[in-house]
């Protein structure tokens, strides 16, 4: 709670940092950039709406126990490969994601296989990608960036691999 | 010889007076109807299981969150807006451009690290820098660092779940990660869009 508190804290100081900066090149620039933001905030919200109210279902009818069953302690790099693929297709916010995470350690799943799914979650999670991506960026940016991040679980697990346990 | 190409200053002077590119402002796309559908379906396979009562408990819970968040969307377009407007263009171009080099990654993954906030933040931000002159390669760096080694959803969640020690060791691992991916994207930008890098550095 305090944690979320600082951040935002922290976001609408940024906030204000960089519009006191706008606003000292002149009001008409502090108020056109005032307008953009307010433009996008608008055409952003039905967008946001749909995918934060619609998440719920979609993280319903996909349970935790799938995506945990696919982490389970085979390790090796079919491991990380499905850990891979977990991640991607794990539903839900940073909540699901981690718990999962944490009960896949628990329940014996391998340490490179956790950080790859871990990594994979937070470079694809497809929810997250549709939700919040996609409504604010270009969209050919948004797939050429996840066809690019694609190597990156596995080169984390390798890495993890490499240099041992935490 | 002694003249530099003629073609690369004059384009800058209108810049102001044309709208910023790169903005999506189209309320509905393909994207948003795939996501309509796939919410519907899950809705109607929610009431299929749990009745009238499960997927109104979804709803209720979800539109608080919803309430929650809405104000820092706000923050995160206003962020955004003031940053594409405060930035000059041509430093951004030069130090996060396609030009830019090792330099521009590591910039973009620097500001990635320490930008506030969610994705509510990163990407209007993100986008932001697209549009005033950074490329492919140095967004990619700032949105995986963002993403990786940003200290917002390590602090807020996956330190509380997941333990600091997991949470420190995998962000050391994953601290080569969105220069990696800044430098794959890149070199795979260059390649397949050739003609588009060349007008880009045109204009």
């Amino acid at each position: 709670m305090s944690a979320a508190l600082l951040i935002d804290i922290l976001l609408w100081g940024s906030v204000f940092g960089v519009g006191l900066i706008a606003f000292r090149r002149g009001p008409p620039v502090f108020k056109a950039s005032l307008r953009e933001g307010s433009m996008d905030f608008i055409n952003i919200v039905p967008r946001i709406a749909l995918g934060v109210i619609g998440s719920g279902y979609i993280a319903a009818i996909i349970p935790q126990e799938v995506i945990t069953g696919w982490l389970g302690p085979d390790s090796g790099w079919l491991g990380v490969a499905t850990a891979v693929v977990a991640g991607a297709a794990t539903p839900g916010g940073p909540v699901i994601g981690f718990s999962i995470g944490t009960v896949a350690l628990k329940s014996g799943g391998g340490v490179p296989q956790v950080v790859a799914y871990v990594v994979a979650w937070a470079l694809f999670a497809f929810q997250r990608v549709i939700l919040w991506e996609i409504p604010f960026m270009p969209a050919r940016f948004v797939w050429f960036r996840c066809a690019v991040s694609v190597p990156f679980p596995f080169v984390a697990a390798a890495i993890a691999m490499l240099i041992g346990r935490p | 010889m002694s003249e530099p190409s003629p073609n690369s200053p004059a384009p800058a002077e209108d810049a102001e007076s044309e709208p910023r590119p790169g903005r999506v402002r189209t309320p509905i796309g393909w994207s948003t109807i795939i996501i309509a559908v796939l919410v519907a379906v899950s809705a109607g396979l929610v009431w299929r299981r749990d009745g009238a009562d499960g997927v109104l408990d979804i709803l209720t819970h979800d539109l608080s969150l919803f309430g929650g968040i809405l104000p820092r969307v706000l923050a995160g377009c206003l962020l955004g807006a003031f940053i594409s407007e405060i930035l000059p263009h041509e430093k951004v171009s030069r130090s996060l451009g396609p030009k830019s080099g090792l330099m521009g990654l590591l910039i973009g993954t620097a500001f990635g690290a320490i930008l506030p906030g969610g994705p509510f933040t990163a990407y209007p931000v993100a986008s932001a820098l697209l549009a005033v002159g950074a490329d492919f390669g140095a967004t990619i760096a700032m949105v995986v660092s963002w993403t990786l080694i940003g200290y917002g959803r390590a602090v807020a969640w996956e330190i509380p779940i997941m333990g600091t020690d997991f949470t420190l060791w995998r962000i050391v691992i994953s601290l080569p990660l969105p220069v990696l991916a800044g430098a794959l994207g890149r070199f795979v930008y260059v390649r397949l869009y050739p003609k588009r890098d060349s007008d880009e550095d045109a204009a």
